[in-house]
């Protein structure tokens, strides 16, 4: 393959990896809590996609619309249920309940659907591309899901930005206790974060279930990369997201061209630790304090 | 009918008692004044007050009706609005935003960021700028013009000339006389004696989460007040 080939795949690739960070990236920066089940529930929501598919005989559009839906639904339940009540004064305990989340999310789905690899079927999409030159074409599938990415992230930034809600959200964030002097119920905050970030992250699980096959077992290779992205774009910053996934996108494909399949990975690992170690606030924190 | 009364409330912070069975009333229009040192529980009664914190037991009413099952975030609609200690502006938004955010919760009224700007004219200027960018005054102006936005019948003001220019402290307190004969009702905490008695028509001097010495600033003579102030 051409090396301008790989890196439009790669850059591509990044923007699926932006669609899984941005969730993360969200409830961090409204509540401060990291949530280590990010990945398997973006999971979780290509197996409630595959489980409509295959029940109600719907196609993947409708079957993902729905899902984006219930998890959504999910999400603010689950906050409002259940997170809330991890978080406080001690910080590690929403990290262990989502972990302890984690692993009930891997093992249903293992009891429910078993390890077997799954995919999604969305029809011709997922083959035909655009071909630029003999060498270069792009496949419309991963370029949905790019462009996918940058409406979402920008639908995100304007909605805190521009509303309403979205001032709430950002005045929450900056300081809780004085928010809720503005009459602003925090824990209803949270749970529209957490289910603004399902929703999200069911709509990446979608789009990489099919894109490419999936198990129950992937959620924490998703969060990883998730965390990557934010971590290099910089906490606190929503686009900052896309560029870290993209970097992590390129660095993966370009690796593999390098170095041989197996290596993209890695390669992608140590660009992220170099960015960790050079700026470690990514390339476009923003912090802000009083 | 008063528009805030206490009777018997106590707070504690885990062990620590802060405030010991304290009981007063604030009228219609009164511009209720509580002095005390630090540490005297002053800023645990606003807090209180505004639900950020809860009594043990007492109870507090306010326009003759318990307040005690509401959160903080429900007592901003029915009319109480606090100006907390150390100014917590939200720091990332501007100015307007930071006044928008006011609104939030709060109630119908003629308080606007017009009328807000036309109170403190210094803000004018500085609307889109982030609101951690501000000196410690514009904050201070800033955090009060918020709590306006929410159109209170009780203004909680906890501090808020501490740290501040002279000047700027002679600006708020013209401001609180203005907002008095707007039928603000206004509770204010301050460590600064002399200022706060110019306007204040009550006060109550706090010490070791009790009050010490309360009534009109022109009964007490200055020997009580002092003697109420540190506890001698």
């Amino acid at each position: 393959m051409d090396w301008a080939n790989v890196a439009i795949q790669g850059i591509l690739l990044g923007g699926l990896y932006a669609l899984f960070a941005t969730g993360l990236a969200l409830v961090f920066g409204v509540m401060r809590m990291v949530n280590l089940a990010h990945g398997d529930l973006g999971i979780l929501a290509a197996f409630v996609a595959l489980f409509l598919v295959q029940s109600f005989h719907i196609g993947v559009l409708w079957s993902g619309l729905l899902t984006i839906v219930i998890m959504f639904v999910v999400g603010y339940l689950l906050q409002r249920g259940l997170l809330n009540f991890t978080l406080g004064s001690d910080d590690t305990r929403p990290i262990v309940v989502t972990f302890g989340l984690s692993i009930i999310i891997q093992n249903g789905l293992i009891m429910w659907f078993s390890a077997d690899s799954q995919g999604l079927d969305a029809g011709k999409i997922e083959n035909i591309s655009i071909r630029i030159s003999d060498k270069l074409s792009i496949g419309w599938f991963p370029l949905l899901v790019f462009i996918t990415s940058i409406v979402v992230i920008a639908l995100l930034q304007t909605f805190l930005n521009r509303t309403k809600l979205g001032r709430a959200f950002r005045a929450t964030s900056d300081d809780r206790e004085a928010a809720e002097l503005m009459g602003i119920n925090n824990r209803h905050i949270y749970g529209l974060a957490m289910a603004i970030a399902l929703a999200i992250v069911a709509l990446a699980g979608i789009l990489l279930a099919v894109r490419t096959t999936f198990d129950p077992t992937q959620g924490p290779f998703r969060l990883i990369y998730a965390f990557e992205a934010v971590i290099m774009g910089g906490m606190g910053s929503i686009w900052g997201t896309l560029i870290g996934g993209i970097v992590l996108g390129l660095s993966q494909t370009l690796g593999s061209q390098a170095f041989g399949s197996g290596w993209g990975l890695l390669v992608g690992h140590l660009v992220f630790l170099t960015v960790l170690a050079v700026r470690p606030s990514g390339f476009f924190a923003k912090t802000v304090t009083a | 009918m008063s528009v805030l009364e206490l009777q018997e409330v106590d707070v504690f912070y885990g062990d620590f008692q802060a405030l010991f069975k304290v009981s007063f009333k604030v009228e219609e229009g009164q511009t209720f004044a509580c002095i005390g040192a630090n540490g005297g529980g002053k800023s645990t009664l606003l807090r209180t007050i505004a639900g950020l914190q809860r009594p043990s037991s007492g109870q507090i009413f306010f326009h003759g009706e318990p307040v005690d099952k509401h959160p903080a975030h429900d007592r901003v609609g029915m009319g109480i609005a606090l100006v907390p200690e150390g100014r917590r502006v939200f720091p990332s938004l501007t100015v307007f935003e930071n006044l928008q955010i006011g609104a939030y919760g709060g109630r119908k009224g003629d308080w606007n960021t017009d009328s807000v700007m036309e109170l403190f004219p210094l803000l004018k200027p500085l609307v889109k700028r982030q609101a951690s960018s501000l000196s410690g005054g514009e904050q201070q102006a800033l955090a009060i013009g918020r709590a306006l936005m929410a159109n209170p019948h009780l203004l909680l003001l906890d501090e808020v000339s501490l740290g501040l220019a002279p000047v700027v402290i002679k600006r708020i307190y013209e401001a609180m006389v203005h907002l008095v004969d707007t039928g603000t009702t206004i509770l204010v905490v301050e460590q600064d004696v002399q200022h706060v008695l110019t306007v204040a028509d009550h006060v109550a001097c706090f010490l070791e989460g009790r009050i010490s010495l309360e009534g009109k600033p022109s009964d007490l003579s200055s020997e009580a007040i002092t003697a109420a102030y540190f506890g001698m």
